[in-house]
Parts: C-alpha cells; sequence; structure tokens
C-alpha cells in the first residue's frame, strides 16, 4: 500500500491547535438577532396561560413566538410539536422562542414570558409506561403521520413495535437444558458532546432559506424542513462547519426547526440559538434507556439453543429517532452468536422523559449490556468459561443473522481471532479474579460484540473531485467532520488510487448543501465506506477523463496509460508521460490549439440490496456487514467499600483494513472512554415528577483525565469485499462492549448480578445487600 | 452570562465597601459582595440569584494579606484557593481545598467565597471550624473578631452588610496531625458524598463534615463519642451517627443510608489512622 | 425584574499583546467579551458553568475559565488566548500525538497546559492530573494528551515559542 495503513496527520490538525477552527457559534454578523427559549419545568403539564405582554415590552426583543399553526415533527412518526402549544410532555420542552438584538436581551425577554401550567401524574419508566392504566401521552397516535415500518399502537404507549421471530421458538425450548433469565434496567443519559447545539437561519429576498448548523445530517435538515413546512428542497440549503463532537446527538433535526420558525417571524433576518448546556441537556434529544428481560436456553455443553428478549426502550415523550433505536435494537438483539431460534419483542415507549437521538453505537451497547451479561450468567451456571461459551456459539460465515440474513466471509468478520487476541491481552490464562489481600481483588469482565449499521435502504453519497492548475485536487464531499478524521482518510483513499501526494489533496471540511453533493448522514461509522467507495468512483471517473485527454497528446491508446505520482504514463514506456498539471485544466498545443478543460470527477455509491423488514418476522436485510470484536475490562476493588478502579480496558475490532492507524486506534479509544463513563457513572436522574435533577456537567460528570485506564486496543483485518480496501466501521465498536465487560468484571468481584447502570458504588452496596 | 444590568463596584477600603453597600441597599439595588464571584456567576444565571450591584472586595488589601501576626496566621478571604495551596502554609487546609471544585475553578474561587457560599458543601470551613480559628468581619460598626464557634452555625451568621475580610487560626494548629477524606458517587471529581476533616489535639480527635447534611458542621457531641476509647471502634461510630444533626442528605450524590455505610467506613479508617498518629 | 437599559463602560483589555479598547457591560463575561467584542472565538462556551474548561484562557500566566470572570476583573493584566500562541511545543505535539479529534475543548487543554508547563517545567503524573481533570474531552481517552504534554515535558516536541 502506498499511503493506506500510515498515521498521516489530520487534515484539520493546525487549525485545530490554533483556535483557528470554526465551529457553529464562532459565525457572528453584527445585524445577526439571537434566540433564547423559553422551556417547561415539567414533565408532564397542561399549559393554561402563556403570558408574552411583558416581554414584549423589552426594547430590544424582537419577537416573542409561541406554537400555533405549526405542523408536527418526526423522524419517522410526527406526533412532536416544535413548540408546545396547550401541554408539555418532557422537562425541557420548548414553550416559547425570544428573538433580540443580542443574547442577554433574549434571555431577559424569555425570564419575562410567563407561563400557567397544570401538573399531570407522569409516566417515570417504560414498565410504567406499558401499565394497562398509565397516563396515555398521545391519545392521537393513531392519527399521526408516518412512514413505511413504523407500528404504532393507539390506545398505548407504545410508539412501534418490532418483532424477531427466527426459527422455531418451542423447538429451540425444547432443546435447552439449561436456562437462565434475567432484567436489566437503566435510565436515559446524554451525549454531553462539548460543543453545544447551535443553529442560525435567515431567509434571503429570494425566499432561499439558509440554515446553518451543529448538525451530523445536515441533507436531512434540508429534506426535513422541506417536509415539514411544504418547502421544495433546492429553495433551502443548509452550510455546516466543523462539529464539536456529535457521538449521534447531533444527528437529529430540532434546533434548526427552531430558528427556521424564529428567522420567519423576524422577516427573515439572520437569527441565532445556542443552547445552554442545560438546554443541550434536556430539550435536545439524549440517550436512550432501556429496560430488559433476556432469556438464554442451551444445552449442557453450552451450545446456545433459544433467545427470547423483550426491550423495553425508554424512548422519551417523542418517537423521532428512538422508533429507528428500537429498530435497530431488535436486529442485533443478541450478542455476535449461532442462535437458531430467537423470539424478540422490541418497543420504543413514550415516557415522560427527555426524547432520543442516535447514540455512538445506535443501540447496540445498550442491548449488549442486558445480553452479554445474561451470556456471563449462563458461562456460571453451565460452569463453562465464559470466553469459551462465547467461543463455542461465535457467528461465523454460514450462520444467519436474528433478522435472517445468511453470512459469508466478507459480511460479518473474523469473531474466534479477535477473541484469541483478547485472551492474550487481557491474560486470561492467569485467571478471571485474583485476590489481592486486604479486602482487594482484581477481576475481569468480557463481552462479545458486533454490529451492523442499519441505514435507510437508499441512503447515498457522492463525490466531486475538482483539479487546481498546479494538478492538486479538492475533495469535496457530504461527510461531516465530527472529529473521525474521515475527511482525511477519503484523501488518503484518493492519494492510494492515484498514487499522489496526499498534501496534494485539499478536502473542503465544511458542507454547504448548495455546492456540496449529499452524503446521507455522517453517522453508524458509514463515513469511510460510502463516501469512500464514492471517491473511488469520481477516482475512476478522474483517471478516464486525464487518460482521454493524454492519448491524444502521447498518441496512446487510453488503455495502454496509467496513471499517478502527478502523471500520465504508457504503461510500457513510463518516460512517455505528461505531468497532470499540464492538462487538469485541458491540454494547449503550441499553436494556442486547447482540447478539453477542467477536469470534474464526480462518483456516488448506494449500498446495494438494502431491504425494510418484515412486519411479523423481521426478516430482511438491515445492513451491508456485521463488524466484530472482544472487549474486556480489568478492575481493581475494594470489597468493604464497593469502591473500584478500572486498571485496564481492551478492545480487539476486526476492522477489515486499518486506514490510518493513529486516527482508527484514537476513534476505538474514545468509543471506549465514552462507554466506561456511560457504564460507569453517567445518568440522568429522574425525580418522582420525571425532572431531570443533574442537567449540568457538575451533576452529570463524563469521565476525566486521570480517572482513565490504560486503554489496549488491536486490529483483526478481515476484509469487507466491498468496502474501499476492505475496511470495516469502527467509530462506535470501541464502545459496545464496554459497559457489559465492566459490569461482568464486578458481578465476578461481587459473585452477584450486577445488572443496572450506572455502575456506582452505592449501587454495588444496594445489589450485595439484596436491594435491588 | 448575567442578563439583568448589573452594576460593578471596587473599592479599596473596607468602609468605603460598606459605605457603598448601604448606598445601594438604599437604592434598592440588591447589592452583593464579590470576591472570586464564581458563584454568582453561575447562580446568576440560573437566575437562582438576582445581584443588582456586585461589590468587588478583591481590591481590599486586608482580603489579600497572608502571613503571621503575633501567635496567628491570616487568610484574608480573597485569596484564591490555589494560592493557599501553592503557599502551603497549613497542609489540613491544602488538602482539604485541593479536594474542591477543579485546579483551574480554584484559581478564582477565594477562600471567603467558599466559606460564605450558597452551595452547601463549603468544604474549606472544616479546617477552620475544627482549629478555633477567628473571624474577622466588616459591617456597619467597622470591623470585629468573632470566635467561629460563635459566628457560624450551618452558615456564617452575618448581618445584612457584613462581609468576611479574613480567618485567622493560632499557629499551634498549623501542624497538628490531620487526615481528610472527600468521598464521592464515584471516582475522583464531582461534590463530595461526604468530606471529613479530622485534627488530633492533645490526644483528642476532632472531626467537621460536609456533605453529610445540608450544611458543614463540626460536633462536640459526635467527638466526645468518637473519643471514647473505652469502647471499641464500631460501637463509637454507632454511638457518633446516633448524635449527628438532621437531616442527613438523600439526594443524587447519594441516598442517606449509603451516606451513613461510607461516613462509617471512613470514620473507623481515620480513626485507625489518627491513633496511630503522633 | 431586570433592568433592561444596560449601562456600559469602557474599558481596555490587553489581549495577546495587543491594547483592545471595549464596550461592555460590567457583568459581561471575559468569554462573551472574547467572542462577541473581539471576534476571538478559540475560548470556546461549553457549559458557562466553569464546568467543563472549554473556554480557558491565561491571565497574567494563569489558567482560568473565562466564563466564570468577568471582563472588567482582567483590566489591567495580560490575557492570553489560543490565538495568542503559535508554533508552541504544546500546540504542536497535540498535532503528533493526535490529542484532539473534534477539536471543541483543544484550546481550552491547551492554555491549560500551557499555564501548567509555565509553573511546572517538569510536573510529576500527580500534577498534571491535578491541573487536566479541570477540562473535559468527551472524544479522546485523554491517553492521547497525557502523551502530548508528557512529550513536551520531556523535550521531545519543540517549537519557536515558548
Ligand atoms: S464554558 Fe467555561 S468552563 Fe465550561
Ligand atoms: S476533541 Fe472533541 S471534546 Fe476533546
Amino acid at each position: 500500500m502506498y499511503i493506506i495503513g500510515k498515521g498521516i496527520t489530520r487534515k484539520d490538525a493546525f487549525e485545530k491547535v490554533t483556535g483557528q477552527a470554526k465551529y457553529t457559534a464562532d459565525f457572528e454578523t453584527n445585524e445577526m438577532l439571537h434566540a433564547r427559549l423559553v422551556i417547561s419545568p415539567y414533565a408532564h403539564a397542561l399549559i393554561k396561560n402563556i403570558d408574552m405582554s411583558e416581554a414584549e415590552k423589552i426594547p430590544g426583543v424582537r419577537a416573542v413566538i409561541t406554537g400555533q399553526n405549526l405542523p408536527l415533527t418526526g423522524e419517522e412518526l410526527q406526533d412532536r410539536p416544535p413548540i408546545a402549544t396547550d401541554r408539555v410532555r418532557y422537562q425541557g420542552e420548548v414553550i416559547s422562542i425570544v428573538v433580540a438584538d443580542n443574547p442577554y436581551l433574549a434571555e431577559q425577554g424569555a425570564q419575562a414570558v410567563n407561563v400557567q401550567y397544570e401538573p399531570l401524574p407522569v409516566v417515570n419508566s417504560p414498565s410504567e409506561a406499558l401499565k394497562p392504566d398509565a397516563p396515555l401521552l398521545h391519545p392521537k397516535l393513531g392519527e399521526y403521520k408516518k412512514i413505511q415500518g413504523v407500528y404504532p399502537e393507539p390506545g398505548t404507549n407504545i410508539a412501534t413495535r418490532t418483532k424477531i421471530r427466527k426459527g422455531n421458538w418451542e423447538k429451540g425450548c425444547a432443546e435447552s437444558e439449561v436456562i437462565v433469565e434475567e432484567h436489566f434496567a437503566f435510565r436515559p443519559s446524554d451525549h454531553a458532546a462539548m460543543e453545544t447545539r447551535c443553529s442560525f437561519a435567515q431567509i434571503h429576498p429570494n425566499g432561499m432559506i439558509e440554515i446553518s448548523s451543529s448538525s451530523q445530517a445536515p441533507f436531512m435538515i434540508k429534506r426535513l424542513i422541506g417536509q415539514y413546512f411544504g418547502i421544495s428542497t433546492g429553495k433551502i440549503r443548509v452550510n455546516t462547519p466543523l462539529v464539536g463532537g456529535a457521538y449521534g446527538g447531533k444527528a437529529s433535526t430540532q434546533l434548526e426547526i427552531l430558528a427556521y420558525i424564529a428567522t420567519k417571524e423576524v422577516n427573515g433576518r439572520l437569527v441565532k440559538i445556542l443552547n445552554t448546556r442545560e438546554e443541550d441537556m434536556l430539550t435536545s434529544p439524549g440517550h436512550i434507556g432501556l429496560e430488559a428481560r433476556v432469556k438464554l436456553g442451551s444445552t449442557k455443553e453450552g451450545l446456545l439453543k433459544v433467545a427470547e428478549l423483550t426491550y423495553l426502550w425508554d424512548g422519551g415523550a417523542y418517537s423521532d429517532k428512538s422508533i429507528d433505536l428500537s429498530r435497530a435494537g431488535a436486529v442485533d438483539c443478541t450478542g455476535p452468536y449461532h442462535i437458531e431460534n430467537i423470539w424478540c419483542d422490541s418497543l420504543c415507549m413514550y415516557t415522560n422523559h427527555p426524547y432520543a437521538a442516535p447514540f455512538r453505537g445506535f443501540s447496540h451497547s445498550e442491548v449488549h449490556f442486558a445480553f452479554e451479561r445474561t451470556m456471563d450468567v449462563l458461562a456460571q451456571k453451565l460452569n463453562i468459561d465464559p470466553l469459551e461459551l462465547r467461543n463455542k456459539n461465535a457467528i461465523l460465515p454460514g450462520h444467519t443473522t436474528p433478522t435472517q440474513v445468511l453470512l459469508n466471509s466478507s459480511t460479518v468478520g473474523n469473531l474466534p481471532k479477535c477473541i484469541s487476541k483478547l485472551k492474550e491481552l487481557i491474560n486470561w490464562q492467569e485467571g478471571q479474579i485474583k485476590d489481592l489481600g486486604n479486602h482487594r481483588v482484581r477481576a475481569k469482565g468480557i463481552s462479545c460484540i458486533w454490529k451492523t449499521s442499519t441505514i435507510d435502504p437508499n441512503a447515498t453519497s457522492a463525490v466531486i473531485l475538482i483539479f487546481n492548475p498546479d494538478g492538486s485536487i479538492n475533495l469535496i464531499s457530504g461527510v461531516i467532520e465530527i472529529g473521525t478524521a474521515t475527511k482525511t482518510i477519503l484523501a488518503q483513499m484518493l492519494a492510494e488510487r492515484l498514487k499522489m501526494d496526499v498534501n496534494d489533496i485539499h478536502v473542503q471540511m465544511e458542507v454547504d448543501t448548495l455546492s456540496t453533493p449529499e452524503h446521507w448522514k455522517t453517522v453508524a461509522s458509514r463515513g469511510t465506506y460510502m463516501a469512500g467507495r464514492a471517491v473511488l468512483a469520481a477516482a475512476e471517473d478522474i483517471i478516464r477523463q486525464l487518460k482521454n485527454i493524454a492519448s491524444f497528446i502521447l498518441r496512446a491508446r487510453e488503455d495502454d496509460l496509467e496513471v499517478g505520482y502527478g502523471k500520465v504514463y504508457v504503461r510500457d514506456d513510463p518516460k512517455t508521460s505528461i505531468l497532470i498539471k499540464d492538462i487538469a485544466y485541458g491540454y494547449t498545443f503550441p499553436n494556442g490549439n486547447t482540447i478539453g478543460s477542467q477536469i470534474i470527477g464526480r462518483g456516488n455509491f448506494v449500498i446495494r440490496g438494502m431491504t425494510y423488514l418484515d412486519k411479523e418476522t423481521g426478516a430482511g436485510r438491515p445492513g451491508p456487514e456485521w463488524t466484530v470484536g472482544a472487549e474486556g475490562v480489568e478492575i481493581e476493588l475494594d470489597l468493604r467499600t464497593y469502591t473500584y478502579k478500572v486498571l485496564k480496558a481492551v478492545a480487539v475490532i476486526d476492522i477489515g483494513k486499518v486506514f490510518n492507524e493513529k486516527t482508527a486506534i484514537g476513534q476505538v479509544k474514545g468509543a471506549m472512554s465514552m462507554g466506561l463513563s456511560f457504564a460507569a457513572r453517567e445518568t440522568f436522574w429522574f425525580d418522582d415528577h420525571g425532572s431531570v435533577l443533574n442537567p449540568q456537567l457538575r451533576t452529570y460528570r463524563p469521565i476525566r483525565f486521570g480517572e482513565h485506564p490504560k486503554y489496549v486496543v488491536a486490529f483483526v483485518e478481515t476484509p469487507e469485499i466491498d468496502a474501499p480496501y476492505g475496511g470495516r466501521g469502527v467509530g462506535e465498536h470501541g464502545l459496545i462492549g464496554m459497559p457489559a465487560a465492566l459490569a461482568n468484571s464486578l458481578s465476578t468481584a461481587l459473585s452477584v448480578n450486577v445488572n443496572y447502570l450506572p455502575l456506582i458504588p452505592e449501587l454495588l452496596w444496594k445489589i450485595k445487600r439484596g436491594e435491588k | 452570562m448575567l442578563a439583568g444590568n448589573i452594576e460593578y463596584y471596587q473599592p479599596s477600603t473596607v468602609n468605603e465597601a460598606v459605605e457603598q453597600f448601604f448606598i445601594l441597599k438604599k437604592e434598592n439595588k440588591l447589592p452583593m459582595y464579590y470576591a472570586g464571584g464564581t458563584e454568582i456567576l453561575t447562580l446568576g444565571r440560573l437566575n437562582i440569584i438576582h445581584p443588582g450591584a456586585i461589590i468587588d472586595i478583591k481590591a481590599i488589601k486586608e482580603t489579600l494579606s497572608h502571613e503571621s501576626y503575633q501567635e496567628h496566621f491570616i487568610f484574608g478571604a480573597s485569596l484564591p484557593l490555589t494560592y493557599i495551596e501553592e503557599k502551603n502554609i497549613f497542609p489540613l487546609l491544602t488538602q482539604t481545598s485541593m479536594e474542591i471544585a477543579d485546579h483551574t475553578a480554584r484559581n478564582k474561587i477565594t477562600i471567603g467565597g467558599n466559606v460564605c457560599g450558597n452551595i452547601f458543601y463549603r468544604e474549606a470551613v472544616l479546617p477552620f471550624l475544627l482549629c478555633d480559628s477567628t473571624v474577622v468581619v466588616a459591617g456597619k460598626e467597622g470591623q470585629k473578631t468573632h470566635p467561629i464557634q460563635d459566628i457560624f452555625n450551618k452558615t456564617f451568621q452575618f448581618e445584612e452588610g457584613q462581609f468576611l475580610i479574613q480567618l485567622l487560626i493560632e499557629k499551634k494548629y498549623l501542624t497538628l496531625p490531620f487526615i481528610t477524606i472527600k468521598k464521592r458517587q464515584q471516582w475522583e471529581t464531582g461534590y463530595p458524598l461526604i468530606t471529613v476533616a479530622c485534627i488530633k489535639i492533645e490526644n483528642q480527635l476532632r472531626f467537621a463534615f460536609s456533605g453529610l447534611c445540608p450544611f458543614p458542621f463540626r460536633s462536640q457531641k459526635v467527638e466526645t463519642e468518637l473519643n471514647n476509647t473505652l469502647l471499641p471502634k464500631e460501637e463509637r461510630i454507632n454511638h457518633a451517627i446516633e448524635q449527628l444533626p438532621t437531616p442527613v442528605l438523600n439526594d443524587v450524590e447519594g441516598s442517606k443510608e449509603y451516606r451513613l455505610f461510607v461516613l462509617r467506613n471512613t470514620l473507623k479508617e481515620m480513626i485507625v489512622e489518627m491513633e496511630e498518629k503522633e | 425584574m431586570p433592568n433592561p437599559s444596560a449601562k456600559k463602560i469602557s474599558v481596555s483589555l490587553n489581549i495577546n499583546g495587543e491594547m483592545r479598547q471595549v464596550e461592555i457591560r460590567p457583568i459581561d463575561t471575559l468569554l462573551y467579551v472574547l467572542r462577541h467584542h473581539l471576534s476571538l472565538t478559540g475560548a470556546k462556551p461549553g457549559c458557562l458553568n466553569g464546568d467543563c474548561g472549554a473556554c480557558s484562557v491565561m491571565v497574567n500566566d494563569n489558567v482560568y475559565k473565562s466564563c466564570i470572570m468577568l471582563a472588567i476583573e482582567s483590566v489591567g493584566s495580560a490575557i492570553t488566548t489560543v490565538e495568542g500562541l503559535k508554533d508552541s511545543p504544546i500546540q504542536n505535539a497535540f498535532v503528533k500525538h493526535f490529542a484532539f479529534q473534534c477539536g471543541y475543548c483543544t484550546p481550552g487543554f491547551i492554555m491549560n497546559c500551557q499555564a501548567l508547563l509555565l509553573k511546572h517545567p517538569h510536573p510529576t503524573y500527580e500534577v498534571v492530573k491535578e491541573w487536566l481533570s479541570s477540562n473535559i474531552c468527551r472524544c479522546t481517552c485523554y491517553q492521547e494528551i497525557e502523551e502530548a504534554i508528557f512529550s513536551v515535558v520531556e523535550g521531545r516536541v519543540g517549537g519557536t515559542s515558548e
């Protein structure tokens, strides 16, 4: 390989260390107006009255906006008013937007809006939501507009139900000699990206709506706003500068809608909304919660025969992306194992909690926490080594997934190889638990993982390459640079294909939907796969054009030419060549005659053969391939105080092909860090009224410097044939196994079943006392 | 960012500050004294407090003193916590302080601001409670000194317009054996579940607590029980717990029962270690 | 009811070696003035509550969270923002060690590291931990940041300015 696999410097590096990198909130103009939100302090209440008169009197306040006459919104099911009018369903829900000349006048205005509420009983968990006498959050559930594959159950709090019916459940039960059943629960939490969401919008005199936003999905914003408000998509332009962390949370369209509503109210003037941290946690969508029941049956030798699963997702007040999340949780409802009989009901429940956005791993860390914990319980009951049990049942080419996709060596990675590498790296041989004396133990926990990326069957990605007169190339893709260095990797792929210096490839970091070709959404670790294929297609397009011109000049057939090292040359006589820069803008003969002009390459890609899931059985092909991995954690615990430290965290991922070693390792470790933080300490704490008690970073506490363990990352490379250079998605996988591995290590250390998150010492103490 | 029109004053003497306070008060401007200001800015942003004017006391030189004076050592109220930590004149204070917020924030948080804060942990007060310190306060009637136990009951009992200028510690306390332990919900950052500071003087242990109740405190009754060496440690601790003020906190950091569990462990740990110390 | 007609005052601030005259409300934070009045957007808002460190800047060689500091408190002091660092060893070390992904926390971390290295050119791990736990990075696992700062301590990464 020429440059693939090398740890080249990120294209955005120097901008980022000098403070020159621009994020959405960094843009400001003098004529810009600023908006502040009025949000509900109640999780469930009727709005009796909104008095805006005091706010309107403040000089410099330009508009106080409420929610009448706005369309319902929601990505799959339109159940969410962008601004609540008669009822609020979660704490933080928007009641009004105040627009003013500057941020503090807007804040003064927001403080002056007086709202009267009448509190209603709350639904404070998905199991409460399921009770027959639970308050109904959406009495009009049956009337909402929806897209294909969404099955709301009117008269209940079920926004959709996904069923997996694979094989024969009775047969699986009959063949099972050993059965275990475990229950799990954790509350919603948050992405807590360091950049809070920000959007600004204006309507130009010609009617063009221009929105800038910290988003992973600018093209989705364009479509959804068009759809909700009946505007043709060509009249909407969305810009996305660099994004300050997203992790799925910025794939939802929310603040952009408010910015659009605000600008419309002030005659199209430019209006900016920047979330406070509190709003970013409460009002904008967060990380989904889950209650789960996992029942597994196996033979005495440990061969899995049946899995019966119930997942109750805490989708919050509105279903937006949680419908898709609950579906993805059904698609990979088990760990990465060969199980012939699977019966799963995955329900997206309405509660009075903040609603959900995708979260790194897209339901997989959540499901794996429940499933992989149960695998340990089963291993214990069978008295089999937990890694061995996993190895025995590992999913392999020739097996089928829960949605009955038949796998081959390209569509699934090599799990046994990951397991054996993990074994080595975590020193499994020395034993899972070690008594250090003085009430201290060391323990290890493991988890296997897999994930496919459930993406829309018609999701596309396109790339444009434009030559500069010096022969360098501008690479334009709709992928958002959210920190994953995807655009650097795309440049590497192009450099590899054209055998050129990666420094001669200039990537456009920002996305402007007016001039940037679409990339569906920068989610699901699909950036390198889809945009990578588009880059390669565009490279072919360029090569063809270069050869075409060169063939006239070099007097050779096109198929005798090669492109590389800044030249087009004759294959068997490389000295007969012409520099790319001399033909990139066409070629001028000595007499002035010119042929060709600026070369523009184009390429696009759509994943082949995706299908919707069958309503009754879930059968279907939801994603292109399954990345697998094996992960482990080692902890040291004080048996008297239940305090512990994570000493080491290991992840072995079958990445297909490493593109940029440094950024790949960084992605995996960063994901592991987030997974440990989620597992060990992150949650929203709710009171009895459904209010979040900790919507701030001093009470909602991501892991900090010095609390981090030692991270070890290793890769297995089983190429995926369809992917550029064989690479698989890797942005999320480090996270997926961490909650289960940590819970398994603690369960082992304490000889109890730790089935709740977050794994704080108080929880361990309670479980040990039999209180939970 | 605070939204309101808030005035700012920076007097250079104690008297000016107090005068300014009462002038603003008369104009109905809701004045507040301001040192590090971290709490005013964060609570003001959340609309929990509504100052109309702030009086920055950092230019008043008495509030910046860090020096010995006869039998005492003086800590000015406007000294940032990290300043005190770096000088490390009083190791118990240093160590208690180092567990507060984070290092960068402590460059701004002052000792006076922490001990007089609204947020109920106020951990920096613990060493002063243990060491019979003296508090210098400015107010309408000029400067006054009080033994801390007379003026601190859950919070400083200041009259309107009074503010803290200095905290004085008798030098003999600066080097006593001590332990200070902060336990959190998880790992090493965040508010305390409980913070306990302890010193040993004339073979008696003194204890002060934060995070256990919604106020920091030192309790003679608790100390008496813990020093009752006739009983085994567990029993002493049980008796001490019966003497705790109420209520014991039950919040997102931890339930009441769990806090007491942690307290038992922590006290045991401390007693074992302190009884060995000379 | 707050009084909406905020009275402004004129102050001069010494920022990155330049004197800058600004009209501000006395209650404006340094972060607000840097970003909204001076277009110095390197310091980032992350919480406005002193919790995340994204807004960290140096004032007279000490690091502060500019969201919990009033601009007026920095009058007469030398303010350094990330824009005031050029080719410094710590910036180069962050690039070399991939000590960022999205980059949003980076200016804050860099300013904190810079102040730390000024005070402790050879810090122990404990000191580094005490200082750097003031900032949150949500993308990296901190190991890269640790490597970056120690590479400067050990003189493995240089730059043209100190
Ligand atoms: S924005 Fe200042 S600490 Fe977060
Ligand atoms: S690099 Fe994204 S938060 Fe640190």
